[in-house]
């Protein structure tokens, strides 16, 4: 096992090459300002940057978008829609990258409070993405004087954004000699900006990498400095391509410089507060962390191997939910192993939860940096997952060398690991094959051949270029060029609104179908994650049951985007007694925990319903964009048909018995139909059933949610969360009447 | 025998909780169980005997996501 004491620190990064860096920089744009002191968690401050003007401007945010939006991703949509018109694509210089962290965000007392959330309009979806990372970047913002940063235009040259939080200067430079992988990247303008060692602590960078300039499934890196390692970590604003925006703008980067990081930087209503709660949930993990999810030794890998148990872990391109090969990349293997023990791995200062796992001083085998030891943040549950069984692969050193790529390169590990399942199901397939590839044989399972497509992506040659287009483009791409049947690419194509899933398998959880599918962004699980709920305590059988939990849950775990907030302190450690509660599953205390840090931090006293109705105006906020932009409809939320059930003739094979029950138990058949029909039609049958259940599921959902049943908010519900706004009621109104 | 509201067809004369389990691959420590509405305590998995017509709950609380 290695431990944390025992962890050489890593080698600083050459001076001289990076006083030759900054010397060669050329300011665009100096201002100075008087950073904006916080009072109860709010600078009420817009930082507003227009590359194309190199103009910089600091806003005054109003009362009612304050009321109405909260901040974080609520700040994030407001000012994107405000930003853009509806024919406003991914790369016109109009569309906006949003970035605010929430009131909450940058207490120390609690643990997982120092989320940013960023949104643009996307290159994969057409629409609005929204992502959350931790790293220091997000409340280092706050502290240096803004809500919300809003990035439009496009620079004509690469240039790097400069705040000092401390000086009080915001500057854009000409940066042309900076490396472009994060890795790199990160240490150089760390090191750059900070005044000495020490300070490097006090540096926050957000950058891509060097797939992003080409790439869709490119991401932002947040990155925070680890003083015990003396190495730059990276944490991922991963889902949507966001990075590809980045990129598009020319930016190579982002530093906020912030010195003086301590206990009440906020000005919070009652401090009191937060210490009480924050001591109660430090004890709680203290004692009750290694007894429940070891998120301190394995981090989000820790469910690996029970996902595998239940039939959850999607392998092979989602065709199956789980592998007997599950031991090789079980916890232990990754707390015995690979990951380092017993650092205090918070990604933001107070979370005790310390989930952000490293594997320290790993040899790379491949690619622009073999021979390298390197530290490897990661990897996270989806990371593991989809760039491990999902691809057939179990090897957790192959694992980490893909999530080192894919996190330096700006790649979304998510979308990375499930476009390359579909690719090798393709492979299988004969829609790809080694001379359309390139003479990349991407069969299940072929980690050589993984990593050459993702070095290609980075280098924008060869087959690369075609991965680097998303599911949703390749499948339009392999239709146009003859390659393959289209009707079977979009049912194994695990992607909807042209964002690829994370990393489930829904088969057999109806909710989860609806999890995935009924989303804004598209199929992230960050908004219902049901699946337990669902496919094994079966704790929401009926229509109403899911519909009701299809409502609550997207909105409750909407709020922790609205406040800066991770979503893990929440439910991958409960209360001793949480058991004996009437809904175990809310973690009834942890949320009255949330209520507490919302009142202690903004004075403000709200409720369970308050809470979900201020996430509910966001939520609808978000939707009626989607429509604005094209999107948003009843029709937008169909689901590849693998996510729903067998599309093969294996995957029914493999899990016959229960395919065949389901047909007398669900369908109504007698067993002696069932013994009687043919392999096809017991697959069209359990087709037929599987996708009226999905119908009936939205029919239930979406008058839930307030909304027609084609999915528009109704003028109704829009007045009652107080969300009538003009420029709302003009995208809905003429859509009241339209059926689906 | 009813498992999580649905029959459970496995049922024999001795099954206990650990052999709904064992069974049933539930390999998720935090459970919550109850039979017939009643709390069980992990301590008494091994030796609480179920009956034909029982009604046993084991709910997974699992983060995730």
């Amino acid at each position: 096992m290695i431990q944390m004491c025992n962890v050489p620190r890593y080698a600083d990064a050459d001076m001289e090459e990076i006083r030759k860096m900054q010397e060669a920089h050329e300011v665009l744009k100096h201002v100075d300002y008087t950073p904006q002191d916080l009072y109860h968690g709010y600078t009420d401050k817009r930082l507003k940057i227009d590359l194309s003007a190199n103009s910089v401007e600091i806003l005054d945010i109003p009362q009612e978008v304050k009321e109405k939006f909260i901040g974080g991703k609520g700040y994030c949509l407001r000012y994107l829609w405000d930003a853009t018109n509806p024919d406003t694509k991914w790369d016109s210089p109009e569309n906006a990258i949003t970035m605010s962290a929430g009131p909450v965000a940058g207490i120390t007392q609690y643990a997982g409070t120092g989320k940013c959330l960023v949104c643009t309009i996307s290159p994969m979806t057409d629409i609005p993405i929204d992502s959350n990372v931790g790293g220091y970047f997000g409340p280092f913002l706050k502290f240096s004087g803004f809500d919300v940063l809003e990035l439009t235009g496009k620079a004509e040259e690469d240039v790097i954004i400069v705040i000092d939080g401390n000086k009080g200067t915001i500057s854009i430079e000409k940066a042309p000699l900076e490396h472009r992988d994060a890795h790199v990247l990160g240490e150089e303008l760390t090191a750059m900006y900070a005044e000495d060692e020490k300070d490097r602590k006090n540096v926050a960078v957000v950058c891509s990498g060097s797939a992003s300039e080409h790439c869709n499934l490119s991401m932002l890196n947040f990155t925070f400095y680890d003083p015990k390692r003396n190495v730059v970590r990276l944490k991922q604003a991963g889902r949507g391509g966001i990075g590809r925006v980045f990129a598009n703008k020319h930016i190579k980067a982002l530093v906020c410089h912030f010195k003086g990081v301590k206990a009440n930087l906020n000005h919070v209503y009652d401090i009191s507060i937060l210490n009480k709660d924050g001591l109660k949930f430090h004890r709680e993990i203290a004692t009750l962390d290694d007894k429940q999810n070891a998120m301190r030794k394995s981090g989000t890998a820790y469910s690996l191997r029970t996902l595998s148990d239940y039939d959850i872990l999607p392998t092979r391109n989602y065709k199956y939910g789980g592998t007997d090969k599950i031991d090789e990349m079980a916890p232990e293997v990754w707390q015995n192993k690979w990951l380092t023990q017993g650092g205090a791995d918070g990604c933001w200062y107070g979370c005790s939860m310390a989930c952000a796992k490293t594997a320290d001083h790993f040899l790379l085998k491949t690619g622009p940096y073999k021979g390298e030891r390197v530290c490897v943040d990661g990897p996270e549950y989806e990371s593991a997952a989809g760039l491990g069984p999902n691809c057939g692969i179990t090897d957790p050193q192959a694992i980490l060398e893909l999530n080192f790529y894919c996190d330096t390169y700006g790649v979304d590990t998510i979308s990375y690991g499930t476009m390359t399942a579909f690719l090798m199901e393709c492979y299988e397939n004969g829609i790809l094959n080694k001379e359309r590839t390139g003479g990349l044989e991407l069969t299940w399972g072929n980690v050589e051949a993984d990593l050459e497509m993702l070095h290609q992506m980075a280098r924008n040659e060869g087959f690369g270029k075609i991965a680097a287009l998303g599911s949703h483009k390749q499948k339009e791409y392999f239709a146009k060029m003859g390659w393959g049947d289209m009707a079977f690419m979009n049912d194994i194509a695990m992607e909807q609104k042209g964002l690829e899933y994370s990393e489930y398998s829904s088969k057999e959880s109806l909710a989860q179908q609806g999890g995935y599918g009924l989303t804004n962004k598209g199929p992230q699980h960050d908004e219902a994650w049901l699946i337990f709920m669902d496919q094994v305590n079966n704790q929401i059988p009926t229509f109403e049951d899911k519909a009701e939990a299809l409502y609550y849950y997207p909105m409750f775990r909407t709020w922790f985007g609205l406040l800066g907030l991770c979503k893990l302190p929440w439910n991958d450690i409960v209360p001793a007694d949480n058991s004996l509660t009437d809904e175990p599953a809310k973690v009834p205390e942890h949320v009255d925990n949330y209520l507490d840090l919302f009142y202690g931090v903004t004075g403000t006293k709200i409720d369970r319903d308050d809470m979900i109705r201020q996430s509910e105006r966001v939520y609808n906020f978000q939707r009626i964009f989607n429509i604005r932009l094209g999107k948003g409809l009843r029709k937008n939320d169909a689901i590849p048909y693998r996510s729903q059930g067998p599309v093969t003739e294996e995957e029914y094979l493999s899990r016959q018995e229960r395919y065949d029950g389901q047909l007398v138990e669900q369908v109504g058949l007698t067993p002696e139909q069932v013994k009687n029909m043919t392999l096809q039609e017991k697959m069209d049958a359990t087709r037929k059933h599987r996708e009226a259940e999905y119908e009936r599921l939205i029919d239930a959902v979406y008058p839930k949610r307030g909304w027609t049943l084609n999915g528009v908010p109704t003028v109704a519900h829009l007045k009652e969360l107080g969300m009538d706004l003009p420029e709302l009621l003009e995208v809905v109104e003429p859509l009241q009447d339209v059926q689906p | 025998m009813q498992l999580n509201n649905r029959p459970y067809k496995d049922w024999h004369e001795g099954l206990t909780i650990r052999g709904v389990m064992e069974h049933m691959r539930f390999t998720w420590p935090k459970l919550v169980v109850k039979v017939n509405g009643q709390l069980v305590w992990p301590e008494d998995y091994d030796t609480v005997v179920l009956n034909e017509d029982d009604d046993l709950q084991i709910i997974h609380l699992l983060g995730g996501g």
